[in-house]
């Protein structure tokens, strides 16, 4: 339990000296989510129909800004390779990183998606917009992060992260911006939301393993 | 029975001399089933009550579909055994079925869009199934970028591998969407219980095409299989010995 709070805490902490970093994804959000509204006709009511897609490809692409930067300075300073070597679980310490990764870039965006939603003249639906943020944007941080250590030893890997990212988090685009339509066009949004909180569950059981193998295997290359 | 020759298999030089034998028959023996099927398909078969000659490319479509699945069904088994038991061969399979599965993704969904035309009024709908195998032909392309991307062969196996695992959960999702989803896709018309809702006359000749595109992609996957082990035994004294065999009975210069 120490090693989970040191862990959190330090990965806290170098976020606290690079703020602009951490800062970088809400901006992008605010910005793609003002492009799509200057894009389209002044006040034009269709945008509506359109918020859920642009809400979730908007947060969706801000998660995937920081995601190179998860493992890659560890790598480089040699802090992977000391946890790799303390004896702890590394799935553990990637869950950790993972979840911290999480707490700075994916919780910001789910609390600016509601007044993102109203600008874009989202009325009803809001309430499934943040349920279904606040389920999926842990799943793009998790199976980011996956794709993160697959490529974090490669020269050109900053280019191939999101190519291979995007493909895995078709589903929960799918069922993310499923809630939101059903809910605005009054039907049940639940069913939407139960998928993502199974994807979810699915990726926090076996996600930081696989992150993990990954990086062992970004040692050995 | 005595397993000996199938572990004696997962040595390369073994694995080699036995693909260089069976590849020329799967090949010859596909060859033959392909051309009856399409001969038969394409000309014997009478044109379908409702959709006409359209349905003729059922004996393209469905095997490609078929195959576009079944391969990565297989890479993902081969992944996991590399992964588990660190076996050369099954990463050599994984490299060497990415290529392949990605061409008949790619297949599957043209011939589909040549049909979807005349018969939905459009090349392309957002629909599950359509859009999941679109997902699967990106899994396939990130696979082979990923190969690509490594300068060590074993790491970059194990990590195709890796995301070829990760993607596997695709595969049902494309197989399950006609019967989970209301898609616009028709349900299957042979590979379920009970009779296939299709005259025999039209089913044998999709049968030997399905046959006849898997040992194709068997022919396939084997001769990838060998020029990957010969990439990666370059240096070893059986494929020098080969090779300089090879010069001396003049067949290559």
């Amino acid at each position: 339990m120490n090693l989970v709070i040191a862990l959190l805490r330090r990965e806290l902490r170098l976020a606290a000296r690079a703020r602009t970093e951490w800062l970088m994804p809400p901006f992008f959000f605010v910005v793609v989510v003002t492009l799509f509204g200057l894009g389209a006709r002044p006040n034009d009511p269709l945008l509506a129909g359109f918020a859920p897609a642009v809400l979730w490809v908007a947060a969706l692409l801000a998660a995937l800004l920081t995601l190179e930067r998860l493992f890659r300075p560890d790598l480089e300073d040699g802090t992977l390779e000391q946890l790799c070597l303390s004896g702890t679980s590394l799935g553990l310490v990637v869950a950790i990183k993972l979840l911290a990764h999480w707490l700075l870039s994916g919780l910001s965006l789910v609390l600016l998606a509601v007044p993102a939603a109203m600008a874009l003249g989202l009325e009803s639906g809001r309430q499934a917009l943040f349920i279904g943020l606040l389920l999926g944007t842990p799943a793009l941080s998790l199976l980011g992060g996956f794709v993160a250590a697959l490529t974090v030893g490669l020269p050109r890997g900053g280019a191939l992260l999101p190519v291979l990212a995007l493909p895995l988090i078709v589903p929960v685009l799918v069922f993310g911006a499923g809630a939101v339509r059903a809910a605005q066009s009054g039907l049940d949004a639940q069913a939407p939301l139960y998928f993502l909180a199974a994807i979810l569950a699915l990726c926090i059981t076996l996600i930081p393993w696989a992150a993990a193998i990954a990086l062992r295997n970004a040692f050995d290359a | 029975m005595n397993w000996t020759w199938f572990h004696r298999l997962g040595s390369p030089p073994t694995f080699y001399r036995f693909a260089e034998r069976l590849a020329p028959w799967l090949g010859g023996v596909s060859v033959v089933l392909l051309a009856y099927a399409w001969y038969a398909g394409l000309v014997l078969v009478p044109a379908d009550y409702q959709q006409k000659d359209a349905f003729r490319i059922i004996y393209v479509h469905v095997p490609a579909a078929a195959l576009s699945l079944a391969l990565y069904a297989a890479m993902a088994v081969a992944g996991a055994v590399a992964l588990i038991w660190r076996m050369k061969l099954a990463e050599c399979a994984v490299i060497a079925i990415a290529p392949v599965g990605a061409s008949f993704t790619a297949l599957a969904l043209i011939t589909g869009m040549l049909w979807g035309k005349p018969m939905w009024g459009a090349y392309w709908v957002w629909d599950a199934r359509l859009t999941a195998e679109l997902v699967l032909l990106f899994l396939y392309l990130g696979v082979i970028g990923l190969a690509q991307a490594f300068d060590d062969a074993r790491a970059a196996a194990r990590a195709c591998a890796l995301l070829a695992l990760v993607g596997v959960v695709n595969v049902p999702i494309v197989h399950y969407s006609v019967e989970w989803w209301n898609s616009l896709h028709q349900g299957s018309t042979i590979l379920k219980f009970g009779r296939p809702s299709m005259s025999l006359e039209m089913a044998v000749p999709l049968y030997a095409a399905l046959l006849g595109t898997a040992l194709f992609c068997a022919q396939m996957v084997l001769r990838r299989m060998q020029n990957e082990v010969l990439r990666r035994e370059r240096n070893t004294a059986w494929v020098r010995k080969m090779g300089s065999e090879l010069l001396e009975r003049g067949d290559v210069s």
